[in-house]
């Protein structure tokens, strides 16, 4: 049984950490990254098998790629905050020479990374990659992916998941935060993508909802769930409830801090709503 | 020497913005397409004037480009807007066979071209954007240097029967040439008469190309400095005549050394008047994340660096 006074006291301290990042050098993607703070969280936490040591072949242990690159802050807070490297690291975010990015990559060699994000749409295929080494190494273990909801708008995301289900890459689990949100506004707005859901579905995938997807307790359950649908012939979709923003009153349920740094107000008031809980670094 | 002076720092990207919105009043046959970058491309005005032509496409960048190809059958003049790397690589072969090869009138406008898209780094900025579109048989491509060249040029493109690139930045930088300027593609501009060194340069590169020859000049060395917007089709005639006079020649551009503005000027001398040359570009590497003039210094894109190599190329004259 999860610790979750121990798992919702990170979950506010990666928010933390996400909205220092990005204040400190006035850029970056807070919204998308405070939606997936519990998901991550719960991701590292209770659900992934990983090695101690990071290698980049990743053999017997679960993997975890990140589509939708621009949400490094929630990335990065919970990978430091899982050993992969020091937390003080985070101070380094955005700045010249820094292993960390504005978009993960694997170039400054930073622990955790598998492959560079940011130009959107391309992590459904790597992973589905990554899931047939495992089979061909007869590696058991389990890739997860996390994409956007308006990244699905990318057209190679759709040769990915024809394939995946096409030829029964049953060793994945695809995430999607499913957020309604994009830069230019809602995703209803911007491009309609109908019911995300069916098209998964008829694209042949298992596919599952978790409506609470803010809600520790509910990913945690909800994607165990997931991980039991694994092995039977068909790749694993979870689409993921979530509310852009999550976590900072001012920024929730809007497009509008997608990509954009908190001021000094904005971040004394954001933080004041995320008392500190493990330290800053 | 000519004295250029910086009326404001502005950033090219609102050039081409306003130059849209100048085109929607005035050509009712200018229809804009955007892949969910409308606020980061200044497209808002033309979008919010003109509803009924203007297309957001979404995350979406192959489509728009396809999708602009196709609207050029009928008569519409599609420019297209997104970031340089997502106008380009991301989306080659659509440009390639769609708008290239079939020679349609799109107008591929990309913006946060380069290191100067700052923060969000290497996946983002691309250096290698100018050679994939000269490499495409009957592409223009133009890179503009500030913000009133950028409104002339985008303004200038829907007039001309072609495919073109019209590469520009995020960054507010300085803008100095003439607001009411005629921007003729594939002109250069000459922007400073000298004897000993040619600087031909394009984009962020032309105001660092002035203020390298005001430090020149203040150490005895003139300098004649083109603005090359256009890079495909070059002004041969006008870097002929220049290294003519010069003997040598030095190139500065936001881009890779490889297939940019130094290798077009480089083919170019060495088939018909050859000349040391040295190369102001990043050197085979890939950006990262940091401020646009933390990176400029970095990657030596900037006056400094320009005098060091004029130093250079003039002692091997
Ligand atoms: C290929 C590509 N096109 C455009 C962009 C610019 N861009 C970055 S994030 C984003 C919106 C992504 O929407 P979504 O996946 O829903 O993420 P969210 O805004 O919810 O964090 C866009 C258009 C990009 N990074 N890559
Ligand atoms: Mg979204």
């Amino acid at each position: 049984m999860a610790d979750y006074k121990a798992l919702e006291d990170l979950v506010i301290q990666v928010r933390r950490d996400i909205l220092r990042q990005v204040h400190k050098v006035n850029s970056g993607h807070p919204g998308g990254s405070l939606g997936c703070a519990e998901f991550f969280v719960a991701l590292y936490n209770e659900l992934m098998e990983r090695n101690d040591d990071f290698t980049m072949d990743g053999k017997n242990e679960d993997l975890f790629f990140l589509s939708n690159g621009h949400i490094s802050p929630v990335f990065y807070s919970v990978l430091a905050r899982s050993g992969y490297f020091p937390v003080e690291e985070l101070n380094t975010f955005r700045l010249l020479n820094s292993r960390l990015q504005g978009h993960p990559t694997t170039h400054e060699g930073l622990p955790g990374i598998r492959i560079a994000s940011g130009s959107l749409g391309q992590g459904i295929s790597a992973s589905i990659g990554a899931a047939l080494t495992k089979k061909l190494n007869k590696d058991t273990h389990l890739v997860y992916t996390l994409c956007g909801d308006g990244e699905l708008q990318e057209g190679q995301n759709w040769e990915a998941i024809m394939y995946a289900a096409g030829n029964k890459v049953d060793n994945l689990i695809v995430s999607v935060d499913l957020n309604g949100q994009q830069i230019d506004g809602s995703t209803d707005h911007v491009l309609p993508m109908g019911n995300v859901k069916a098209k998964f579905e008829a694209f042949g995938w298992d596919v599952m909802d978790i409506e609470k997807g803010n809600d520790l307790k509910a990913i945690i359950s909800g994607m165990k769930k997931a991980k039991e649908k694994t092995g039977n012939g068909k790749p694993v979709c979870v689409l993921l409830h979530t509310v852009m923003g999550n976590g900072v009153d001012f920024m929730m349920h809007t497009h509008a801090w997608h990509g954009k740094a908190p001021n000094d107000q904005q971040l004394e008031d954001a933080l004041s709503q995320n008392p500190v809980t493990l330290g800053d670094y | 020497m000519k004295k250029y002076t910086d009326t404001g720092k502005k950033d090219t990207r609102s050039g081409f913005g306003d130059g849209l919105t100048e085109l929607g009043k005035k050509n009712k046959d200018v229809v804009a397409l955007c892949a969910d970058l409308t606020g980061s491309l200044k497209m808002d005005e033309f979008k919010e004037n003109h509803p009924e032509r203007f297309f957001q496409v979404g995350i979406a960048e192959a489509n728009m480009i396809g999708m602009a190809a196709g609207m050029t059958i009928g008569g519409k003049i599609p420019f297209t807007g997104t970031f340089a790397n997502f106008s380009t690589g991301r989306v080659y072969d659509q440009i390639r066979q769609s708008v290239a090869y079939s020679g349609k009138n799109v107008k591929i406008c990309a913006s946060h071209a380069g290191l100067t898209l700052g923060e969000d780094g290497a996946t983002h900025q691309i250096l290698e954007d100018i050679g994939l579109m000269k490499m495409l048989p009957g592409m223009t491509v133009i890179n503009t240097c500030d913000y009133n060249q950028t409104k002339a040029a985008t303004i200038a493109i829907a007039d001309f029967e072609g495919p073109v690139y019209l590469r520009f930045g995020r960054p507010k930088v300085a803008n100095f040439t003439p607001a009411d300027q005629n921007f003729q593609i594939g002109k250069a501009v000459q922007l400073q008469e000298g004897t000993d060194v040619t600087i031909v340069a394009t984009g962020h590169l032309v105001w660092e190309a002035l203020e390298a020859a005001k430090t020149l000049n203040e150490n005895g060395v003139t300098a004649d400095v083109i603005n090359i917007h256009t890079i495909k089709p070059l002004d041969a005639e006008a870097i002929i005549k220049s290294v003519k006079k010069t003997g040598c020649v030095v190139t500065a551009e936001e881009h890779n050394f490889l297939g940019g503005l130094g290798e077009s000027v480089a083919r170019l001398l060495s088939t018909q008047h050859p000349a040391p040359q040295e190369f102001i570009a990043t050197q085979d590497t890939f950006g990262e994340s940091g401020t646009p003039e933390q990176l400029m210094d970095k990657y030596g894109l900037n006056a400094a660096a320009i005098v060091n190599a004029v130093t250079k190329v003039t002692a091997r004259k």
